[in-house]
């Protein structure tokens, strides 16, 4: 068939009304036959567009060509020269904002199915096992990476490869961060996540769980012990609520804590597994980027009845992925636009019994470019609920900065780090990830992190030297949340 | 995994057991907290450092069973292991020369209460103490306490050991006999603590609890934790555990700990039908 009359092929998916009921993947992954024809779609242009896209800089017309040709291994190889993580990236990255969203196919009708090639790459190769590449002899040199997260686990797999001894260092009982306690079974399986972490593992990086950097060791305890660098990928910390009546009541989570509870500790399978998570028949998820998606389809398969994502603005501006909001409605969340709470009400027992709001009108455009929602007066109405759960994105955590003395931070509480080399305002310091932009996505981190990982070599290998330290000050633009 | 090098039982439900965690015992300090799990399946919940041995490694820690996670932990000999133990948390006690100060610890949160006193102590103030429980039964550490106050109380609720009265009893005649505390720290469980704060308010007397609140991470990423104190959200987990016992909603403090006392009970009927006794929670 001419290349011009493929369509851009569909993803199988769970069965929506099979799937609220099971915390297993949604999207099922193309099949061998699928994925090269998908992979037929691709121009192979000569300037590639959506390498441009994508944070990491994959180089997507090499891999889609390899794998096309039934090269599976060589695909897999040439992915991994730029991406230690490609069966994450390819379940998890907005690609339709990044390299999709450059694809020259796109211009006049469906960009390649860029991620779904790559999911389908990295699958493939957790089935048939998992290839080492090759590492650079030892150079001797120590780095400590500060969380096991995207940006944790990119920079450690880079340095590894560089041929630098690493060693990460995890506050929670498991590695992965965010993949581990924030994003659901059904969008991202944990042992996915386990078997990319292995394979940075494998890599020789050490991995010590159970430590706070900045209580258990500090930064001037692992220059002590011998680390020549140290790259804090420690992502974002508090949750933010929205200074309401009534947040406190009992009922009312933070995503992180919902999704923690529910992923990361297993409360889906209490009481197997001893923590629990409380779900009513009606939840509210105040907010709707990724997270609020997570936290809204986790409720229904918990047992909830209905679900609202609860947003103050409109359609237009939802920031989570299309792909998720597409699975939230399938799954039958309902979506409550142009609604902003402004008050929670509970039972003489200090639990949630339903939630005031007030409608909202979009304005002139605010500091974010989007247009300003502005309360409609008189308009408030109730809603029932048992549960709030907000969405509401997070603000840096403050642990780590006890000890980080010479460690500049913006007026957000987010480090000052260089968006080019990711270096601190303190040298050997490198940070990246949530920690320096705030609430952003899985694949920014690891562009951070690669970035760092390049940097940090560079000093290690003798580029530069702590008297060449300067750091570009720029405020790295934090995504919408 | 973290090795239980020595247990004790302290009272029928109360045990204390000490871990070797040699990382968080250099670090530790009074008033600070841990994470634990006992194991795979089990959840993450804090307890207050009650003494630490940098020397050997070690921490002591002092819970009482209460439900499933704690029973578990009771479980536990010298030669097991708990999976995780993370620390120490949680900002430690501001210890100065004050004066005099009082210390109030009550049923188990005499545990927490022993290293700041003693750290009080050692910074030179007049340490006066009251320590109480239920009863006799449920006592403890009475001679170390004794070593680190200048005046020791001892309650229980129901006579059967030193004092016949709550711990706040003792406490409200100091002040009204006109004693002037700099400082006083009170811990214990929260209904103790709410009336600690309530009877040292009418005498103006600066009061510092030690919230135990409900947490998962325990490090400033779930908000599971929070409390409202002078009636702004705060987090216990970074920002605690102490905070001016004159600030503190208590209402909602108690309200939330019983967030979850449904599915306690569920957890520890589960435990005790498929309970092989190989403790793995199964």
């Amino acid at each position: 068939m001419p290349r011009e009359q493929i369509e851009r092929q569909e993803m199988p998916t769970q069965d929506p009304q099979e799937r609220i009921h099971n915390f297993y993947e949604v999207a099922l992954g193309y099949p061998e036959e699928v994925a090269k024809l998908e992979a037929q779609r691709c121009l192979q242009c000569k300037k590639p567009r959506c390498v441009e896209g994508c944070p990491v800089e994959v180089p997507i017309p090499q891999f889609i060509l390899a794998l096309r040709e039934g090269d599976l291994a060589g695909s897999i190889r040439v992915m991994k020269t730029k991406n230690n993580l490609p069966a994450i990236c390819g379940r998890v990255c907005p690609q339709e904002t990044q390299c999709e969203s450059m694809c020259v196919l796109g211009k006049k009708g469906q960009p390649v199915a860029i991620g779904r090639l790559e999911r389908f790459i990295a699958d493939w190769e957790r089935s048939t096992g998992v290839q080492k590449p090759e590492i650079a002899p030892p150079t001797g040199k120590r780095v400590a990476v500060i969380g096991a997260g995207p940006a944790g686990l990119t920079a450690a797999g880079d340095l590894a490869r560089y041929g630098h001894k690493v060693t990460i260092y995890e506050a929670l009982h498991a590695p992965g961060g965010v993949l581990i306690y924030g994003i659901p079974e059904f969008r991202l399986p944990k042992d996915v996540v386990r078997s990319e972490v292995d394979y940075v593992l494998s890599l020789g990086v050490d991995l010590v769980l159970d430590c706070v950097v900045g209580k258990t060791l500090t930064l001037e305890d692992l220059f002590a012990d011998g680390y020549e660098a140290i790259f804090l990928g420690t992502g974002a910390g508090l949750p933010m609520f929205m200074s309401i009546p009534g947040e406190n009541y009992n009922g009312v989570y933070s995503a992180n804590e919902f999704l923690t509870r529910v992923n990361l500790m297993k409360a889906y399978l209490f009481p197997e597994y001893d923590t629990p998570v409380k779900i009513g028949k009606r939840v509210a998820v105040i907010g709707a980027g990724n997270v609020a998606m997570d936290a809204a389809r986790s409720s229904l398969r918990l047992g909830a009845e209905e679900v609202y994502i609860v947003y103050r603005r409109s359609r237009d501006e939802v920031p989570a992925r299309a792909e998720e909001v597409h699975h939230a409605e399938e799954e039958g969340i309902q979506f409550k636009f142009l609604t902003n709470p402004v008050e929670i009400y509970g039972n003489d027992k200090g639990w949630v019994r339903g939630m005031r709001c007030i409608r909202m009108a979009l304005g002139e455009p605010d500091a974010s470019g989007r247009p300003r929602p502005v309360p409609i007066p008189g308009s408030e109405f109730d809603m029932e609920v048992d549960n709030v759960i907000m969405a509401l994105g997070t603000r840096p955590n403050p642990m780590v900065f006890t000890d980080a003395l010479g460690i500049e931070r913006t007026r957000h509480g987010t480090i000052v780090g260089d968006p080019i080399t990711g270096r601190t305002t303190r040298p050997r310091v490198w940070a990246g990830g949530d920690i320096v932009t705030g609430a952003a996505t899985v694949i920014s981190a690891m562009g951070a992190g690669k970035r760092a990982a390049a940097d940090i070599d560079a000093f290690l290998k003798g580029a530069f030297t702590e008297a060449d330290w300067h750091v570009k000050k720029e405020e790295v633009p934090a995504a919408h949340p | 995994m973290y090795e239980i090098l020595y247990r004790e039982d302290l009272a029928p439900v109360t045990k204390l057991i000490e871990v070797k965690a040699p990382l968080v015992a250099r670090k530790a300090r009074a008033g600070q907290f841990v994470v634990i799990r006992v194991n795979e399946k089990g959840e993450r919940i804090p307890l207050t450092i009650a003494d630490f041995d940098r020397e050997k490694g070690t921490l002591t820690l002092i819970f009482q069973e209460v439900g499933k996670t704690t029973m578990m932990l009771g479980t536990k000999r010298a030669g097991d292991y708990l999976a995780s133990v993370v620390g120490p948390l949680g900002h430690p006690s501001e210890i100065e020369n004050y004066g005099t100060v009082v210390c109030v610890g009550g049923g188990v949160g005499i545990a927490p209460i022993f290293p700041i006193a003693r750290e009080l102590k050692h910074a030179g103030n007049k340490v006066i103490s009251i320590i109480g429980a239920r009863n006799k039964d449920l006592l403890f550490w009475e001679d170390r306490m004794r070593t680190v106050s200048d005046e020791l109380v001892v309650t229980t609720d129901d006579g059967s050991y030193g004092r016949k009265a709550l711990v706040t009893e003792p406490l409200k005649e100091m002040l009204s006999a006109g004693l002037k505390p700099a400082r006083i720290w009170a811990i214990g469980p929260a209904i103790m603590m709410k009336f600690v704060s309530l009877t040292t308010q009418p005498f103006a007397a600066p009061t510092i609890v030690s919230l135990n609140s409900i947490m998962v991470d325990g490090t400033g990423m779930c908000g599971a934790c929070r409390v409202s104190v002078g009636g702004q959200t705060r987090f216990v987990c970074v920002e605690g555990p102490e905070f001016d016992g004159h600030q503190v909603d208590w209402n909602l403090l108690l309200e939330r700990q019983r967030i979850y006392v449904d599915e306690e009970k569920r957890a520890l009927e589960h435990w005790k039908d498929h309970g092989c006794g190989c403790d793995d929670g199964c």
